[in-house]
């Protein structure tokens, strides 16, 4: 086996520390904008798991599973029962499955503002995106 | 309660994100989908007594009416079809806690389990053609991990066979389904069935019926399309054999047998000859591969290819007594499937082999085995008491009717072939010299052949109680018969 030759990769992680958060930021605002312009939760969660993997090819999976101290299952999951509870809370009201409610508030700092129980479930879709890419990765990643 | 028929989907999935969270504890997972399989039959049957009472059930998702939205429809053919997917789940689940090992349990046995039965009880329960497609993929995705979960070698072969070609029939279910949405415009299938009844099904229809036939055919195992499943379903260990074996093929005829008389009932004469044709020869090449193996798992599954062509060769003739033998044919074959399959893995978790020549004498020590093993091979065949016999006779009945001799012909000459494939693993496997066995001890076989007779005694009071159940049928070969009940009930004119 040859000599690990000791790499330096100071100007790929310095980017990344500054990229990672733009792009986070980016794929949020993808996301909140789903209904009215292009986005969602499909292209916002994927896009929140490319700033995660910029962050595995900067450094490596133990580095990374510090700083986001998660397990992707459990996100996966989590993602699935926010969506198929705001699906099923129509059932406490006696509306049919996945019937959604939305409403007008004034909120500090925002003004008037449309609440809809969409977003709810675009939140699962989000966090189910998220969870299962990096769950693939992962796996691949650390497979011999 | 509006959201009832939604139930049956809905429990299962819950309990599925539910495990998911504690995949480690394997004790409380078995406690959990018992009991919520459980939940999922009582809303099933609660969803059988209120169709029964009330007719047809619909609701339309997220409240938009009829052909814009999402509807789910639960005739009587769909809540039959629900209840007998969950009961059979939840037997096979008892029979896995004994049978799969700790080790696949660990790995998200159960929640993959439940996922399949969101599949299969969505698929029976859409009236939306592309919600099909959707109900189609979780099932099969959730059988691609049931297939290859454990990772041994001949599982990961076929595997890959199998996703293979059920990848390719949905790109072509999709496909099809484009075609159909260019035609007439509309995914909701009542509507789709009104807009074809307006055009009075022109030769692009009938060619997209065809479409239809092979990629639900792919699913369902019809002759030439059933190369892929004798070795596919061999490789998985028993109680996902089951599975597959009791449900998965009947989504694909299910869907053929919607289809076909939902849509395409206008222009009969070519469609539903080719149907008939493709469903004798199924019978057909079913019955010389049901006799030619010494391999206890390889004769039964076999054995489902053949009742795929008695149950589409009953949709084929179009014949009202046909199709409601067709029906309960359907329910008669997922529940004997299930438990010939169980039985044959308590046999095999016994000797240790699937082959039949180093089985024998199996009754000397598991006489209860034995005789229950008789009576679910009698029920397969189709002998007077017991439940097989009933969908048989109806679609013979309603084929000599239709004038359809030479299909009725060989579905009652492949009763005796059926016959002597079963009753060779009986005389081989069960009678004969007694020889020494290091497989599963007393106790764990009891306990797994305890299991399947549930499914056994359902089946012979499923035979003794035809008469009893026969309303139910005959209520949901109605729809069948009369596609324009569904139609109303959907679209409410």
């Amino acid at each position: 086996m040859k000599a690990k030759v000791k790499t330096n990769d100071v100007i790929l992680q310095t980017v990344t520390n500054v990229v990672a958060f733009i792009i986070i930021l980016f794929s949020l605002r993808l996301f909140f904008s789903g209904h009215y312009t292009p986005g969602g939760g499909f292209i916002g969660g994927l896009m929140t798991s490319a700033a995660i993997v910029l962050l595995l090819l900067a450094y490596d999976i133990k580095t990374v599973a510090t700083i986001l101290p998660v397990d992707y299952k459990i996100i996966t999951a989590i993602g699935l029962l926010f969506s198929v509870a705001t699906g099923a809370g129509a059932l406490l009201f006696d509306v049919p499955f996945l019937t959604h409610a939305y409403d007008y508030f004034h909120l500090p700092l925002l003004g008037k503002t449309s609440l809809h129980t969409a977003v709810l479930f675009d939140t699962g879709v989000y966090l189910v995106v998220i969870g299962v890419t990096m769950t693939i990765i992962q796996t691949i990643g650390v497979s011999e | 309660m509006t959201n009832l028929l939604i139930l049956p989907i809905l429990i299962p999935l819950f309990t599925a994100i539910i495990l998911m969270f504690i995949s480690k504890y394997v004790k409380v997972q078995r406690g959990i989908s018992a009991v919520s399989t459980l939940l999922t039959v009582a809303a099933s049957l609660v969803l059988i007594n209120t169709v029964h009472q009330h007719g047809i059930q619909t609701v339309n998702l997220g409240s938009w009416v009829a052909p814009f939205g999402i509807t789910l429809v639960s005739d009587m053919l769909s809540a039959l079809l629900v209840t007998t997917t969950s009961i059979i789940t939840l037997v096979v689940l008892l029979y896995s806690f004994k049978s799969i090992g700790v080790e696949r349990e660990r790995f998200y046995y159960y929640p993959v389990v439940q996922f399949l039965l969101v599949g299969v009880n969505g698929a029976f329960t859409t009236g939306d053609i592309f919600n099909l497609f959707v109900f189609f993929e979780v099932m099969l995705m959730s059988s691609y991990v049931l297939l290859v979960l454990g990772g041994t070698k001949a599982q990961l072969r076929e595997g890959i066979k199998y996703i293979l070609v059920n990848v390719i029939s949905s790109a072509l279910f999709v496909i099809t389904v484009a075609y159909l949405y260019s035609v007439v415009g509309t995914l909701n299938m009542a509507d789709i069935s009104r807009k074809i009844a307006l055009v009075d099904q022109p030769g692009i229809v009938t060619a997209i019926a065809i479409l239809f036939l092979l990629v639900f055919g792919l699913k369902g195992a019809i002759f030439p399309l059933y190369f892929w499943l004798p070795g596919s379903y061999y490789a998985p260990p028993t109680p996902v054999l089951a599975l597959f074996g009791a449900l998965l093929t009947k989504v694909g005829i299910y869907s053929i047998l919607r289809t076909y008389t939902l849509f395409f009932y206008h222009d009969t004469g070519f469609t539903h000859e080719i149907l008939g044709i493709l469903a004798i020869l199924t019978i057909i090449l079913g019955c010389i591969g049901a006799i030619a193996y010494w391999d206890v798992k390889k004769i039964i599954i076999y054995n489902i290819i053949i009742a795929v062509g008695v149950i589409l060769f009953g949709v084929s003739t179009m014949n009202p007594e046909a199709l409601e033998g067709a029906i309960y044919y359907v329910v008669h074959d997922m529940i004997i499937k299930a438990a010939l399959f169980l039985l044959v893995g308590v046999m095999i978790a016994i000797t240790g082999t699937a082959n039949l020549k180093k089985m024998g004498g199996l009754i000397k020590h598991y006489p209860w085995l034995g005789w229950t093993f008789l009576v679910a091979a009698f029920s397969l065949a189709g002998i007077p008491p017991l439940s097989g016999f009933i969908g048989k006779l109806l679609i013979v009945r309603g084929s000599f009717a239709a004038e359809a001799y030479v299909g009725a012909g060989v579905v009652l000459a492949s009763s005796l072939l059926v016959l002597y494939s079963v009753i060779k693993i009986f005389l081989n496997g069960i009678w004969g010299t007694p020889k020494e066995y290091n497989g599963a001890s007393k106790g764990d076989a009891r306990y797994l052949w305890m299991t399947s007779l549930i499914l056994v005694v359902l089946a012979v009071c499923f035979g003794l109680g035809a008469e009893a159940m026969r309303p139910l049928f005959s209520q949901a070969a109605e729809v069948l018969v009369n596609p324009d009940l569904y139609i109303d009930a959907v679209l409410k004119e």
